[in-house]
């Protein structure tokens, strides 16, 4: 007995706790409201599932317990029975596996508009990069790392001449305007988090990993780690600025980009660079400086 | 009784009794039969990784990560030997079953052992031509597959002389059984090799 | 004495002091009574562990002692242990072992030798995962899940010697487990007494089976895994290991896939969770069906569920990996077929309360912690769904949600199961009785317990609230009720753990001064509680094997004189 009414208040205990805990989704701040509505749907079909499951159980418990006089049924198979319950289970499966997939159908297909950025994980902070006037990011490879070129681009590379680094400022992003960001790690697994986004996705160092999304709303967010990388993980803190096109224009302009960088960089750093890019002779097609 | 059948079996009704157990295999058999899943399933999560490395240098831009190794004649060599042993076995297999002792087993064991001699040898030419271990994934997967595979071979030669020192006879049929299918993994691992 | 196996013409090997009796013995029982202390205790130093987390997480800054190092190492290790060392061992090695041979009509395994060496093993790979605390730099902090290239890098803790011993460990245990696992398969397969079909076994011998074959096929990756991680960091090789930025240095490893060591370890890791789930399945089965004096309720469906189960999850494992930078496109197969294995298991949980409905259900102890299980194992279940639906996925993967999830479903579920099993055949393994107020304050100080620590977590992984973090630090979804959940959280969890010392009072002193036990005190129709002794003696059936007439759950049949017919006994 004691056990029914356990789990009975426990059922209705955790519904009440579901209602007024002050924890739940933070606001989101992206276009991924269907991922949100997604989780609602599972949560709705699960959330009847278990009341209705676990009530069964209680009543069961209390009406079924042993007292003198009272015998169990002998009933080997039902499978009418069972075959009634696979259905419904199937159906109430199916019915939260469809708005799961659709939401990541969206999720794999980024728009063909979608500005490219790229955020940079190492032990333990994170830097960005934007492609600068030429909308194309330079290639970039762990084995051009120096200390001039801490995100490692390819300094022969054309492309990247203009791209803008940001090596320990803010991410900022534009209202409104769909992003594909590029992630790239310069040591070990790192996950991009930001929970106001809903997105995450794997760093991993060799290859290039992506997740697109479009920020909707303005203000200032916190970028977590949430792939364990060693001990710093939980300092592995960013923060990502999404505000109107025009301040994000502004804010632009005032960065500073891979070809300043090495216009700065005194001589002996670039051949250092150079050594670690095999270039033996600079193409003709492009000056230095 | 097909699998099916002794699956959907009502059990609760009286009709099922069987009380005969002789068509049972013996232990040895079936506990052969299910290490042979295990072997399969390692050594063809380790190729699937092999290829799966190999195929990877392209997409990440490492032109030349993956090179692979040469043929040398020992292989072949090697192979062959092991290829003997397993004959070997199966005359002894044949003997044990018409209830013969023979000298089989013995051969096939000393030819076992030549394999893993051969395959020292193998890994020695190879350090000797400079592919070594870490030097390239392609030499890690060879040495890795060679060494799981020869240390299955030595732990069925210390299994066949236990049971030649024990003259168990129907044993010896499990002993040729195993070297069979270590003969078909170490064949699947040469087309491997051979093929990239 | 002329006692032989089921149809085997090898004598049984008989001890001959007490030394092959009780350390190198190779009965069954003893062994199965090794592995379940053995991993018992090393269950108790994850136990440990846990509480020292909850101290850090619920009170951070109150253990100056606790450094984020130490906190990712009592992850890791807490993970780890409880997972293969703790929860494998024991329903396998342990149940496993003690159930198999005397559910089945047999007198021990098929291959008693082979079982020995497995506990011995098993042990040493315990020695060596414990060495682990003790080599410079400690124990490993990469997680349990020993994802390289970090597992092998600067800047995870032990990343030098303490992920050797790990690894090694690992490997060990492996292959402790594949001597285990061939025995428990044969024995199931091969040397079942007469009458015993396939179809007339309890369901604790078919999850235990079941889940022996999975680990079989299963634990194969997972030794692949650590012998190329092993030759990655002690030979320089790169399986696993990419060009990539170490200790301010680039490093000479080049091209190696850290996805690819993913792969290999969930393809070990997810039917890991069912290795240690069809056990506790089958075993509850059996405890609803006894203490509810009920057939189980659709036999058939539960054992093809079992088998579709154990085959479905090893096309699952990359529902692991929806973010782990794989191709996206795998998650559209991965999470239909992780949500098709739903149906099975919901069809499992619709037949344990289908069992207890119209039965005559008796509240023992047992019985309690398996009705536990069933709420337990609806919610970890539910929980899931959420999890292998990919892109509800995304913002909760390495969220406390997470966390929450895999502790209610793979956690306090099956460990509720033990519990339950412990209680249900402690007087048959000792032939004494525990204490039943005892018996009930362990059950609902654990079961509610376990309920407040992990229910709230749930919450805090949809907030946002990520996993392995020391501390939380300043962010802006956080907010300060966060840190009192957590406070209480902790309260919860050290109120848990102290709970359990009524259980190994309870245990340890009813072992001297319980009151003998019946042999059958549950009125269970099972073989092992036919036996001629309890407990059983060693060939566990005296002179004769024991032929079986009928299924395991005859139970309240109309027109018989008691409410249970023994297997062994003849139809009319
Ligand atoms: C009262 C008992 C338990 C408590 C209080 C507890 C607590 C914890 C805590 C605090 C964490 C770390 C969370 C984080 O920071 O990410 C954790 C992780 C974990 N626990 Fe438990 N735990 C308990 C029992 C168990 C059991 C029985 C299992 C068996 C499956 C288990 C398996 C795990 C695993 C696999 C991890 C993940 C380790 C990792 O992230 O690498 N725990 N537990
Ligand atoms: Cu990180
Ligand atoms: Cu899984």
């Amino acid at each position: 007995m004691p056990i029914a009414v356990a789990i009975a208040v426990l059922v209705f205990g955790s519904v009440a706790f579901h209602l007024l805990s002050p924890w739940w989704r933070t606001p989101i701040a992206s276009n991924w409201g269907s991922i949100d509505s997604a989780l609602d749907v599972t949560l709705w079909i699960c959330a009847a599932a278990f009341v209705l499951l676990n009530l069964f159980l209680a009543w069961a418990l209390v009406r079924y317990r042993h007292r003198p006089g009272h015998h169990a049924h002998y009933e080997p198979e039902n499978s009418r029975l069972e075959k009634r319950l696979t259905f419904w289970t199937a159906i109430g499966i199916a019915g939260m596996l469809a708005p799961g997939l659709a939401a990541w159908g969206k999720f794999v297909s980024v728009p063909k508009d979608a500005t490219i950025i790229e955020a940079v994980g190492q032990q333990w902070q994170w830097s960005f990069r934007y492609p600068g006037p030429d909308g194309v990011l330079g290639a970039a490879a762990v084995k051009y790392v120096t200390p001039d070129n801490v995100l490692g681009l390819d300094p022969l590379d054309p492309y990247g001449r203009d791209d803008l680094l940001i090596e320990t400022g803010d991410l900022h992003l534009p209202l409104g305007k769909p992003v594909k960001i590029l992630l790239r790690s310069k040591d070990v697994l790192h996950d991009f988090y930001v929970p106001e986004f809903r997105a995450k996705m794997d760093l991993v160092p060799g290859i290039v990993t992506y997740f697109w999304m479009t920020p909707t709303k303005t203000g200032t967010f916190d970028i977590l780690c949430a792939e364990l990388c060693g001990t710093g993980h939980h300092q592995m803190r960013g923060k990502v600025v999404v505000e109107t096109p025009k301040a994000f224009a502004a804010w632009q302009a005032q960065q500073s980009s891979f070809g300043q960088i090495l216009a700065e960089a005194p001589p002996a750093a670039m051949s250092i660079l150079l050594i670690k890019a095999n270039a033996c002779t600079v193409p003709a097609s492009w000056s230095i400086r | 009784m097909n699998l099916i059948a002794r699956l959907s079996e009502r059990s609760w009704e009286p009709a099922s009794d069987r009380l005969d157990l002789s068509h049972r295999p013996s232990a040895g058999a079936v506990g052969l039969a299910a290490y042979a899943a295990v072997m399969a399933v390692m050594f063809s999560l380790v190729m699937v990784a092999y290829v799966m490395r190999m195929g990877l240098h392209a997409a990440m831009g490492h032109a030349d990560d993956w090179v692979a190794m040469p043929h040398p004649p020992l292989l072949w060599i090697n192979s062959a030997v092991l290829v003997m042993s397993s004959v070997a076995w199966e005359v002894a297999r044949r003997a044990a079953e018409r209830g013969e002792a023979s000298r089989a087993p013995l051969l096939g064991g000393a030819l076992g052992l030549c394999f893993l001699g051969g395959q020292w040898l193998l890994w020695r030419h190879y350090q000797a031509a400079g592919y070594y271990l870490a030097s390239n994934p392609a030499n890690a997967f060879f040495y890795l597959l060679t060494a799981l595979h020869g240390v299955h071979i030595a732990g069925g030669l210390v299994a066949a002389a236990w049971v030649l020192a024990s003259r168990t006879l129907p044993h010896v049929r499990l002993c040729a059984l195993y070297w069979h299918l270590l003969l078909l993994i170490w064949m699947a691992i040469a087309v491997l090799l051979l093929l990239t | 004495m002329a006692t032989t196996l089921a149809d085997d013409l090898r004598p049984l090997h008989h001890p001959h002091s007490w030394v092959t009796r009780y350390i190198w013995s190779q009965d069954h029982k003893v062994i199965a009574i090794q592995y379940s202390c053995t991993a018992i205790a090393i269950g108790l130093v994850a136990l440990v562990l846990s509480a020292l987390m909850r101290l850090q997480l619920g009170f951070p800054g109150a253990f100056p002692a606790i450094t984020p190092d130490n906190y990712l190492q009592f992850v890791s290790m807490h993970g780890m242990i409880m997972v293969v060392y703790l929860l494998t061992a024991l329903l396998l090695g342990g149940f496993g072992n003690y159930l198999i041979p005397l559910m089945i009509g047999a007198r021990d395994m098929v291959f008693p030798f082979v079982n020995m060496l497995s506990y011995w093993f098993y042990l040493l790979s315990v020695i060596v995962l414990v060495a682990g605390f003790f080599v410079p730099g400690g124990p490993t902090g990469a997680g349990w899940t020993l994802y390289p290239p970090q597992a092998i890098s600067e800047g995870t803790p032990g990343h030098q010697w303490g992920i050797v011993t790990m690894l090694v460990s690992l490997a060990i245990f492996v292959a402790a487990f594949t001597m285990g696992g061939l025995n428990y398969v044969t024995t199931v397969l091969q040397a079942r007494t007469r009458g015993m079909t396939l179809m007339r076994m309890p369901l604790s011998v078919w999850g235990i089976f079941t889940a022996s074959v999975m680990g079989l096929l299963a634990f194969p990756a997972l030794f692949v895994a650590a012998i190329m991680m092993l030759f990655d960091h002690l030979a320089g090789t790169s399986f696993f290991m990419p060009t990539m930025q170490s200790a301010g240095a680039i490093t000479s490893t080049q091209g190696g896939s850290p996805l690819l060591f993913q792969h290999l370890f969930w393809f070990f890791g997810h039917p890991e969770v069912y290795i240690v789930a069809l056990p506790a399945f089958g075993i509850v089965s059996d405890l609803v069906s006894v203490h509810a004096r009920r057939n189980i309720f659709g036999y058939r469906m539960m054992v093809w569920a079992i088998v579709i189960i154990g085959a479905l999850s090893f096309l699952v494992w990359a529902h692991h990996m929806y973010v782990s930078g794989m191709n996206p496109y795998f998650g559209f197969f991965f999470a239909t077929s992780t949500l098709i294995i739903a149906i099975p298991t919901a069809i499992k949980v619709y037949n344990w309360m289908l069992t207890l409905w119209r039965g005559n259900i008796h509240m023992r102890v047992p019985m309690l912690f398996a009705i536990a299980f069933i709420f337990t194992f609806i919610h970890g279940g539910l929980s899931g769904l959420f999890l292998g639906n990919v892109s509800v996925d995304v913002p909760l993967s390495d969220t406390f949600f997470v966390v929450a999830h895999f502790h209610m479903v793979m956690g306090v579920s099956p460990v509720l199961v033990i519990f339950g099993a412990i209680y249900h055949w402690y007087p048959k393994i000792t032939g004494r009785m525990w204490n039943e107020t005892l018996g009930k304050l362990h059950f609902w100080i654990t079961f509610l317990g376990v309920y407040a620590i992990f229910l709230p977590m749930h919450y805090l992984g949809i907030l946002g609230v990520p996993r392995r973090y020391y501390a939380l630090g300043q962010a802006d979804f956080i907010p300060p009720s966060v840190h009192l959940a957590n406070q209480w959280i902790s309260i919860a969890a050290l109120a848990v753990f102290a709970a359990q010392s009524l259980f190994f009072f309870n245990m340890i002193w009813s072992l001297f001064r319980g009151p003998k036990a019946d042999p059958n005190p549950w009125g269970a129709a099972s073989l092992e509680w036919q036996t001629p002794q309890t407990p059983p003696a060693h060939g566990n059936w005296g002179p004769k094997l024991p032929i079986v007439y009928r299924w395991a759950y005859d139970y309240s049949v109309p027109g018989a004189e008691r409410d249970f017919i023994p297997q062994t006994e003849p139809r009319a």
